[in-house]
């Protein structure tokens, strides 16, 4: 596998303490494209890495810090379009987070993850079971729901309406106060455009449904994820109105970089990653630790 | 149907206008290309290197056919390059010379493991070959159950001690099981796991230690990026693989991995995944990964046409 030396070493076996030169950019360039980070992403921040090194004499050190300052600019700027860098379900109100993305990315898991922590902060939760297709999601929400102390609204018959299960849990919530309503939804590829429409029948049932929830839509993407992420997040934009992404699978070799190109295209924020199989391994993001981790190689 | 890689090619290729062979230097637009084609597509950085190379190798000296325009041409090449690389044709799954076959799937979290495992049982089924499917993963909520449900569905037993029971220990009893039964193909379901996580990747040798598989299958979903090289790499040179399964090929993902897991480990790509239901899968076509690969159509018949 690729050896282990850091960035900043690879760089200085090139260039030793002097400028970056076009082979040193192409040492970063691969670097960016093997977390896949995507040629279009990439080729955008190595043209900016060029210009300032054409405008200033940038050893190793100052060219990683520049890099890093960049990429943390990016990731960032959704915060500074209207999304808060702090994530959390206002208190004494209903919150409906509407949890998608395609098939086997960690929808339930993150769900369970989500429950477990807004249990530990004292929310009132509750969890829909709106996978009604796959074999056994109730069953595996319903076990998350036991782990994390949070009851699961689930419809009994099989292959039900997952707008019904939906209803049916915004209706619980209202009844209990809920604070935080966690809808768990079946994995579904984003060219399948039935069930896309089904899933903008959830979405349409929340807004009605629940008119005064302020509702968070969030694609849950696995880290594994090459250039097909971008679409995937385009396409769920649109059909869930989304507001934010989980990455999952983080504690893999993945870096997850299909992430940077979809807040720099949608200017969607990152919200939590997930870092491991267990209800503890959720983390609220941080542009810093992803960059460090992105550039490490 | 002009495609977006043949029209790049052609526009790359301006300088073979009135040129009648491809020649190192004439062609370096185009393998660029290629190159940026291959990477759109997910193919591992190294991998492409590799491919690139040996293409631009492969395309010295050839003819320009009159008629076809030299982007055309130059996709062909390539395009027949990838199949060759990937396998001309399609291999089965084993057979042992006495029964039980035995399977053993291995894979990442959430690539379609369990799924697979049934859609394989259920392929044996239509073959006329009874099958059992092992519910080795103990550890994910409703694992077992789901492999349960999919059993009953088609109709397929399902051996299983439970989500507290060890993992080697399920398969071999689920082996003794099969062969006790005279079941034709025995195929086990593990837990989706880290290529890094000691522990569970020890635990993956010893059940194929004990079972001693005629097939080691590993599931690798399709959208896969960068990455596919290296969790086959480990997979293989841990535990060894000889086959993979891609599943979520009915996305519109490029599947570029597909290159990358056949470079990297050798094994053949042997069935796809195409869909969620039980019936969706499908033998490996390399003609067809190779036109998905390069995001192109039918450009492919224009250039027999010529
Ligand atoms: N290593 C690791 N595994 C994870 C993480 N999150 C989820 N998983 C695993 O990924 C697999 C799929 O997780 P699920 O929660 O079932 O995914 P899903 O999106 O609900 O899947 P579908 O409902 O089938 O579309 C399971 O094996 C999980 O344990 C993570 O952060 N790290
Ligand atoms: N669209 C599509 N979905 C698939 C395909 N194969 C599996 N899936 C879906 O992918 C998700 C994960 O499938 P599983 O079979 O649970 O995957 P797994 O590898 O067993 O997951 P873990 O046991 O958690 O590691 C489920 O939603 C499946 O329905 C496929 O070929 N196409
Ligand atoms: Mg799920
Ligand atoms: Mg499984």
């Amino acid at each position: 596998g690729r050896t282990r030396r850091s960035l900043l070493n690879q760089l200085k076996a090139i260039v030793g303490q002097g400028p970056l030169n076009q082979e040193a950019v192409e040492e970063i360039e691969s670097l960016l494209l093997q977390a896949d980070v995507g040629i279009e992403a990439t080729e955008t921040i190595i043209s900016a890495l060029q210009e300032k090194i054409r405008a200033e004499v940038l050893p190793p050190e100052q060219a990683i810090a520049y890099l890093k300052q960049l990429l943390r600019e990016l990731l960032e700027r959704p915060y500074e379009n209207g999304y808060s860098p702090a994530f959390a379900p206002e208190k004494e109100t209903l919150n409906i987070w509407l949890i998608t993305g395609v098939n086997g990315a960690g929808k339930t898991t993150t769900i369970g993850k989500i429950g477990h922590i807004a249990r530990k902060s004292d929310y009132n939760c509750l969890i829909a079971a709106a996978d009604t297709f796959r074999a056994a999601a109730v069953e595996q929400v319903k076990v998350w729901g036991q782990r994390s102390g949070v009851d699961v609204i689930a419809n009994p018959g099989k292959n039900t309406d997952p707008a019904a299960v939906v209803f049916d849990a915004i209706e619980a919530a209202k009844a209990r106060n809920t604070e935080l309503l966690l809808v768990d939804t079946a994995g579904r590829l984003q060219n399948k455009k039935n069930l896309m429409e089904e899933l903008s029948k959830v979405r349409r049932v929340i807004d009605k449904k629940a008119p005064d929830a302020i509702v968070e839509s969030l694609l849950v993407l696995d880290a594994t994820l090459g250039q097909n992420g971008l679409r995937q997040a385009e396409v769920f934009a649109e059909a869930a109105q989304l507001s934010g992404v989980v990455l999952t699978k983080l504690d893999g070799t993945a870096k997850g970089g299909v992430a940077l190109a979809i807040v720099q295209q949608l200017g969607l924020p990152i919200r939590f990653i997930g870092v491991g199989e267990s209800i503890e391994d959720l983390r609220p993001f941080s542009s810093y630790e992803f960059i460090e981790a992105l550039l490490s190689g | 149907m002009f495609d977006a890689l043949a029209e790049r090619l052609d526009s790359a290729w301006k300088k073979l206008r009135g040129q009648d062979k491809i020649t190192d230097s004439n062609i370096q637009d185009a393998l660029k290309e290629v190159r940026r084609a291959l990477l759109e597509a997910d193919v591992n950085l190294q991998v492409v290197k590799e491919f690139v190379a040996e293409v631009g190798e492969k395309a010295q000296g050839a003819e320009v056919l009159s008629g076809v325009r030299p982007g055309e041409q130059f996709v062909k090449i390539v395009h027949d390059e990838l199949v060759s690389v990937m396998g001309e044709s399609n291999v089965p799954l084993a057979k042992a010379d006495s029964p039980p076959t035995i399977v053993l799937m291995a894979g990442l979290q959430g690539t379609g493991k369990t799924t697979a495992t049934a859609k394989l049982a259920l392929h044996l089924r239509k073959e006329n070959r009874s099958a059992m499917m092992v519910a080795t993963d103990v550890y994910r909520p409703a694992a077992i159950d789901q492999l349960k449900t999919l059993g009953q569905q088609i109709e397929v037993p399902v051996f299983e001690l439970g989500s507290d029971a060890d993992p080697v220990e399920i398969a071999r009893q689920g082996v003794e099981r099969a062969k006790a039964e005279g079941i034709d193909t025995v195929i086990i379901d593990t837990a989706g796991r880290l290529q890094i996580d000691q522990d569970m990747m020890a635990e993956l040798a010893r059940i194929k230690e004990v079972v001693k598989p005629h097939d080691t299958l590993l599931v690798v979903d399709a959208m896969t990026g960068q990455e596919a090289a290296t969790l086959t790499q480990t997979f293989n040179e841990q535990i060894g693989i000889s086959g993979a399964i891609l599943t979520k090929l009915d996305g519109d993902s490029r599947g570029g991995a597909a290159l990358s897991i056949r470079r990297i480990s050798g094994a053949p790509i042997k069935f796809v995944g195409v869909g969620e239901k039980v019936e969706a899968l499908q033998p490996f076509y390399p003609e067809r990964m190779a036109s998905r690969i390069l995001g192109m159509g039918d450009v492919l018949t224009l250039v027999e046409k010529a």
